[in-house]
């Protein structure tokens, strides 16, 4: 399968990207592992005009610990993330989600920023993010602003990022001795999740359970006032209308939220 | 526009289109046909290469992508006659049959024992999850990646009296 014919353009900086952003128009598309976008354009899903490299953009890549924060840098691949002695040890959710992307080869070149700016409701990432109640650095013609992860998935494959904007880094608090738990069911090897979970302290996440991760909130509230994993892992699929597909229907996810949830929060490390 | 590139540690220089994947780049225009196109879709590994000593599928990687790195294909990594550690290992325990998935194993379990160069039976399991086998031969498979860990371990380190030497059987 190849894709459609389109403009490459490798960006010096950011505020290259940004430049060419808005010189290229709407079309244009910024690239960086390309392990969601190259995909979907090789199925003629998309089919932008030109593309933006801003992969091997020094800026972009690494990780750094900011007063009470880690900062990772968009273009990070997720090997880099799993592997981070940083992120084991303050963030160590955000790692073991890194670890669970794909397989060995996609982690080499996915990274945090694309599955980000993808926002795939059933992907590993985006789910981690709410779960440790991140946020976002996003570079626009408008300055730079950062957006907690709550806020930043808007919809089905959609985000808060406006026309012209990039995502720069994502950010996570440090949290060395917080408890965590990671839970991700599927049918096959490299599938993404059916439905996923992620906790860390007192906050719950699911992927796959509506067109953006969402919170758990009754069992975070429940969780709050004492109940037990088991007792609040019961209400983990309250509020919440997840879609239907070939894998599950919505009584069955929804089944999986709340035994997910249990496990998850059961098997906190 | 124009690529320069190493590939198996010959430079090259080609001019391409943005589109071109960098397996077909391989393929049809190096005239390495080692990585196959499986899948197409990310997922069996059969384009596996190394990019600046990293496993990536090459079906997902545009050559413009590649400009500037190294790349290398299974075609590179014999040192003339004699079979890299990997490749002999692969030989020697069979882990093949019929082969349309080799070269991308192969590929995969050098880039693993680069970044684990002792793995436990495991390891090397979730280390090829991105590699699929249809004809299902992943038990010699794994006995191969086995094998060529211990026997790079045995002819990079000092001689261990008490290991007896590179077992033959292996995982077992």
């Amino acid at each position: 399968m190849i894709p459609a014919p389109f403009d490459y353009v490798a960006a010096e900086s950011t505020t290259h990207a940004l430049d060419l952003l808005d010189s290229l128009g709407d079309d244009a598309k910024l690239l960086a592992g390309g392990h969601s976008l190259l995909p979907m354009m090789k199925l003629r899903l998309a089919a932008p005009t030109a593309l933006i490299d801003i992969g091997r953009l020094a800026e972009l890549i690494g990780i750094r610990a900011d007063g009470e924060e880690l900062v990772i840098g968009a273009a990070t691949p997720h090997a880099l993330l799993a592997a981070s002695d940083l992120v084991r040890a303050d963030a160590p959710l955000l790692a073991h989600s890194a670890a669970q992307v794909g397989d060995p080869q996609i982690r080499h070149r996915g990274t945090i920023g694309g599955s980000l700016a993808h926002a795939d409701p059933a992907a590993d990432l985006p789910m981690a993010l709410v779960a440790l109640g991140g946020s976002v650095d996003v570079l626009g013609p408008g300055g730079r602003r950062n957006v907690a992860a709550d806020d930043f998935f808007a919809g089905y494959f959609e985000t808060a990022l406006g026309p012209g904007e990039l995502i720069t880094a994502a950010r996570v608090p440090r949290r060395p001795g917080a408890s965590w738990g990671y839970q991700k069911f599927v049918r096959r090897a490299n599938d993404w999740a059916i439905v996923g979970v992620a906790a860390v302290g007192g906050r719950i996440a699911l992927a796959n359970m509506g067109p953006v991760p969402l919170r758990a909130h009754a069992a975070e509230r429940a969780l709050a006032e004492g109940a037990t994993a088991a007792e609040a892992a019961d209400l983990a699929a309250e509020g919440t209308e997840p879609g239907e597909d070939v894998h599950a229907n919505r009584v069955y996810r929804m089944h999986l939220a709340r035994v997910l949830t249990r496990r998850a929060l059961e098997h906190r490390t | 526009m124009r690529v320069e590139l190493s590939v198996n540690g010959q430079p090259r220089s080609d001019e391409v289109e943005p589109r071109l994947l960098l397996v077909h780049y391989l393929r049809e225009v190096c005239g390495l046909r080692a990585a196959n196109v499986g899948c197409d879709t990310t997922s069996c590994g059969a384009c596996t290469v190394l990019l600046n000593g990293t496993s990536v599928k090459s079906c997902t990687v545009l050559t413009v992508q590649a400009s500037g790195q190294e790349v290398t294909t299974a075609e590179g990594l014999a040192a003339g006659e004699a079979l890299h550690p990997v490749q002999a290992a692969f030989r020697q325990e069979h882990g093949l049959q019929c082969g349309f998935c080799t070269p991308g194993m192969v590929m995969a379990a050098v880039g693993l024992l680069a970044e684990n160069p002792d793995p436990t039976e495991a390891e090397v399991r979730e280390g090829l999850e991105g590699n699929f086998c249809r004809c299902t031969g992943y038990h010699n498979i794994v006995r191969a990646v086995l094998a060529a860990a211990r026997a790079t371990a045995g002819s990079a380190a000092e001689p261990d009296p008490a290991a007896g030497g590179v077992p033959e059987e292996v995982g077992a």
